[in-house]
């Protein structure tokens, strides 16, 4: 497509220069060439309905080969999109998570995206075209990566203040190493032994997060913001605004509005030491 | 002592000067005049708001604009641009030039006129004052529902959006009846609809178009505007509403609207290929059809803005062929303007030059907008910046090249002085370079994955340069317009070489008329036997201050002819209404009729309802009949 439209520009770009050639011998007013008649209704009429044809013969070729997958996906993942964030929910294996979509490599898979707000749209620009998630509605598609690698996705559909910030990674794992993290996936985070990390539970589950967060296992069951049952192995902190680091995490807690202005989470207030407690053991829910 | 004809004329016509006449004038040339300054102002206004974006998005993370400055000035740029700028514009060199190139002395209805652009300063005043309490539009020149819905955005911003944009609509309504009924009406005899000049062909194209598409814009502003203030449901999904609907209404109106803006544009470029290439333009029937034919095809092609919504595949397809087609009669102009152009001997002065450009930009324009009728690869690439950068090809290569053709093209008729030719090619060569350096980039950056929209970007993601080169092409850009603008206000108002009547050797009517015209056009009006009249019919040079048929001055009062639809044969002697206040006076009612709905006081709608009535009546009482 993109060698028909050079050629295209090309030919225009050829007929610009010809038209503004210097001319010798001057032509009478009235007089109309009989080859002109001829460039507009070829050019016009005969070279675009012949390009166009073959184009849209084509398009619907790509559409219906892109509209079923060669085998029927064996995962379907549910993706709601959220502003400012993705919910990522695996129902057949109960498992859920955000942000990063987990799938096996070589094989499709089915998602269905809805929305629990605004619209939004799914895009991983290197594996898939687009698909809008629109309040009330229920869309399809299927996704495949057929090499392991991480694959960054993006919000592609303007929803609000941090449409900027609603980033998501497609992780594409070899077989094996995604069933061992549909496994891990699947059970609750062993309870911490780690004095730190039962401080950090303890905070956690005494602060206002339990309203907006669930962590499997403990009494946090909010589900305003995204789950954190395996947080610490997850890519970003607030759908891409920075790395999943413990000292953004740090900053996240306190003051996730600095990260990312608009955000529904609220700045919180935690003292100093339960802090660093809290960070060492959300990084620790792998 | 008997005055001579352009002497009574004079007297008849003329309208007291001062701030008196710009604010009770009935003669389309000023209207047209306070349209084009109008509309300028909002142009600048827009392109700051595009520097500004182009500053934050210069470097990766950058903080200078947070991110609800920034959604404000992209939903307020496309605002401009589209509705306040580009539409305007092109609506103030049809009010100026449409009269004269039909050989008639003002439009048909001319309070209506008056009252068409005092509607259109309020309705931009009305949407920039939501600047001023922080609330401007913050949902894109779409405004998608359910993020405008009240729940989401429960602020001002989005009413700002519904009531300006109704309010606005009452203007480009009225500006296109008035614009179907001159030029159905009011042609010079003789010029029957297939002499008629391909500006007043798109004119008209454009006119029917808008009055068929604006409905559905205003029915769903009102819809919504109903859901945010009196609990109606049509877009809330939780009460059995549907979101979809919005985006079917909007751009059932959206995309009939892109023809809105380029077909005016593409009847520019027609008027001034043939006169530049120095002979008669090549398929002038094609080239009339091709108006027609875009304008009714555009309505057919809405749903391509939507592939990525979910649709069946059966109406995708559909659409897809639709959107194709409509690509035909685009290309049968350009190779209508190609071969004129290869056939001809072409002068290059400045209006030429930006009608070259337009030909190069709007053609990779074009071919990128047969891409997105491509299904699979629009669902690729919609809502990423390839988007900016294919609209920005179309909208700015195909509407404001011509524009800034037309600036230089027209102003010497407009104010009687040449325009600097120096700065007139440094101008085309800045805008030119600068645009393309602009927009290119963004081609690259959508399929690198960037998507519109966004305040901000990670470094690392290959970004980087590009938005670099685009910023650093704006400034390139802004400059060129600066030029622009200084080469009118130094040369096109005064300083210029004066125009005489027909600087560029001209074949329609306007040329034929000094430079400004006089209040009332011409002294005589023509009698026109072809397409290029004034080439065709040496003895109409100089109809505009010369009489020779008497019985054609009709000098007696204040006076048009009325002709027939299709043929144009004299059928009667229209008077002209006077100078007047009453259509600011109901346009200001009006207004404040729409302050009151922002805000929500019931006095203020009063108030301005008996203003608007009052200014209404004063506007309809019958003229006391003579004895
Ligand atoms: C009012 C609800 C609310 C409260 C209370 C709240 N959060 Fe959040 N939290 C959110 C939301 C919403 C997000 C997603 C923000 C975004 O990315 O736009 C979030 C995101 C996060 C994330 C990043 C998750 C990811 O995968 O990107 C972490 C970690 C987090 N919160 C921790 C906490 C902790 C710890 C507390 C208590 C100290 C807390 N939150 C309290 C709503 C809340
Ligand atoms: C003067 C030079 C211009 C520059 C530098 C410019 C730049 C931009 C930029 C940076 C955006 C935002 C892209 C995004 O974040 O999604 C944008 C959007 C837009 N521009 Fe321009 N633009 C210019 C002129 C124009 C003109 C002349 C028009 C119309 C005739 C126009 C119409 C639009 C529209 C409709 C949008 C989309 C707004 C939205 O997303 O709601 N622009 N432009
Ligand atoms: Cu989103």
């Amino acid at each position: 497509m993109f060698a028909v439209s050079a050629a295209v520009i090309l030919l225009v770009t050829v007929l610009i220069l010809v038209g503004i050639r210097p001319r010798l011998k001057a032509r009478s007013e009235l007089e109309t060439p009989p080859w002109s008649k001829a460039l507009m209704v070829g050019g016009g009429v005969i070279f675009p309905v012949v390009v166009l044809s073959v184009l849209w013969v084509l398009t619907l070729h790509d559409m219906s080969a892109l509209s079923v997958p060669a085998t029927s996906p064996a995962l379907t993942v549910n993706v709601i999109g959220h502003q400012w964030w993705w919910e990522v929910r695996y129902p057949t294996q109960g498992v859920v998570t955000a942000n990063d979509v987990h799938i096996p490599v070589g094989q499709p898979v089915r998602l269905n995206l809805t929305t629990a707000d605004v619209n939004h749209s799914f895009w991983v620009p290197q594996l898939t075209a687009k698909t809008d998630m629109i309040a009330g509605r229920l869309n399809t598609m299927w996704l495949q990566a057929d090499k392991p690698g991480v694959y960054r996705g993006q919000c592609a559909e303007y929803c609000g203040l941090q449409h900027a910030n609603m980033i998501f990674y497609v992780v594409a794992d070899a077989r094996v190493a995604f069933a061992r993290w549909m496994s891990q996936e699947r059970q609750p985070p062993v309870q911490p032994s780690d004095p730190t990390l039962q401080q950090g539970q303890q905070a956690f589950v005494t602060s206002a997060c339990t309203a907006c967060h669930t962590i499997q296992g403990t009494t946090a069951n909010g589900r305003v913001g995204p789950d954190l049952t395996h947080f610490g192995s997850r890519v970003s902190i607030g759908a891409g605004a920075v790395p999943n680091t413990a000292g953004n995490l740090g900053g996240w807690i306190i003051d996730s509005q600095s990260i990312k202005p608009g955000n529904i989470m609220p700045p919180i207030q935690v003292d100093a030491r339960q802090l660093q407690a809290l960070i060492q053991y959300l990084e620790s829910l792998k | 002592m008997a005055l001579t004809v352009d002497e009574r004329l004079e007297e008849l016509w003329e309208e007291e000067p001062g701030l008196g006449s710009v604010l009770s004038t009935v003669d389309h040339k000023s209207i047209g005049k306070h349209y084009i300054y109008t509309a300028f102002a909002f142009f600048l206004a827009g392109g700051v708001e595009a520097l500004l974006m182009r500053t934050q998005l210069a470097r990766p993370d950058l903080h200078l604009i947070g991110p609800e400055a920034f959604n404000e000035l992209f939903s307020m740029h496309g605002i401009t641009m589209i509705f306040f700028f580009v539409t305007p514009m092109l609506f103030g060199f049809g009010n100026y030039f449409v009269p004269l190139l039909i050989g008639a002395r003002d439009m048909a209805f001319p309070r209506l006129n008056a009252f068409g652009y005092w509607i259109f300063l309020f309705a931009g005043l009305f949407m920039y004052s939501s600047f001023l309490i922080g609330r401007a539009p913050n949902d894109g020149w779409f405004n998608y529902v359910t993020l405008s819905n009240h729940q989401f955005t429960p602020a001002l911003n989005i009413d700002y959006y519904t009531l300006g944009l109704v309010f606005l609509g009452i203007s480009t309504t009225v500006g296109s009846i008035n614009f179907i009924v001159t030029i159905l009406k009011l042609r010079a005899p003789g010029m029957s609809l297939n002499r008629m000049p391909l500006f007043v062909w798109a004119i008209l194209a454009t006119s029917f178009s808008v009055v068929f598409a604006l409905p559905s814009l205003t029915m769903a502003n009102v819809m919504l505007e109903l859901d945010r203030r009196a609990g109606f449901n049509f877009f809330n999904v939780a009460k059995g509403g549907d979101a979809i609907l919005w985006q079917h209404l909007f751009w059932i109106f959206g995309h009939p609207d892109v023809y809105i803006i380029f077909l005016p544009a593409v009847g520019i470029v027609s008027s001034i290929v043939p006169v530049f290439s120095r002979r008669k333009i090549i398929g002038y029937l094609w080239l009339a059809l091709a108006t027609m034919t875009t304008a009714i095809i555009g309505f057919g092609v809405w749903v391509h803005h939507m592939f990525a919504t979910g649709l069946p595949t059966l109406s995708m397809a559909f659409f897809s062929a639709a959107s194709m087609l409509i690509t035909i009669p685009s290309a049968i102009q350009i190779f209508a303007w190609l071969a004129t152009i290869i056939a001809g001997k072409p002068v290059f002065k400045t209006p030429f030059l930006f009608v070259l450009g337009f030909l190069f930009v709007f053609v990779i324009g074009g071919v990128t907008g047969v891409m997105f009728a491509a299904v699979p690869f629009d669902q690729q690439i919609t809502d990423s910046y390839f988007v900016v950068a294919h609209f920005h090809y179309v909208l700015f290569g195909g509407a404001v090249f011509p524009i800034f053709a037309a600036i230089y093209y027209w102003v010497p008729k407009m104010w009687g002085h040449l325009l600097h030719e120096g700065l007139g090619k440094l101008s085309f060569w800045l805008i030119f370079v600068g645009f393309n350096l602009t927009f290119f980039p963004m081609h690259i950056l959508g399929l690198l994955g960037m998507p519109r929209r966004i305040y901000t970007y990670h470094a690392g993601l290959g970004w980087d340069g590009y938005n670099l080169a685009a910023s650093i092409g704006s400034s390139v850009l802004a400059l060129g317009i600066l030029v622009v603008l200084v080469n009118f206000l130094l040369y096109g108002l005064r300083r210029g070489a004066p125009a005489g009547p027909d600087p560029w050797g001209g074949d329609s009517l306007e040329w034929a008329t000094s430079s400004p015209p006089p209040a009332y056009n011409f002294v005589e009006i023509p009698k026109v036997q072809g397409t290029e009249p004034l080439w065709d019919q040496p003895e109409l040079r100089d109809i505009g201050f010369r009489a020779r048929d008497v019985e054609m001055t009709l000098a007696e009062g204040h006076d048009t002819m009325g002709t027939t639809v299709v043929d144009a044969e004299p059928e009667s002697v229209l008077t002209m209404p006077e100078a007047t206040y009453t259509p600011i006076v109901t346009a200001f009612g009006i207004s404040v009729v729409f302050v009151g709905f922002l805000t929500l006081l019931l006095p203020i709608i009063v108030l301005g309802g008996v203003i608007a009535i009052g200014g209404m009546m004063a506007w309809l009482r019958p003229k006391e009949l003579p004895e």
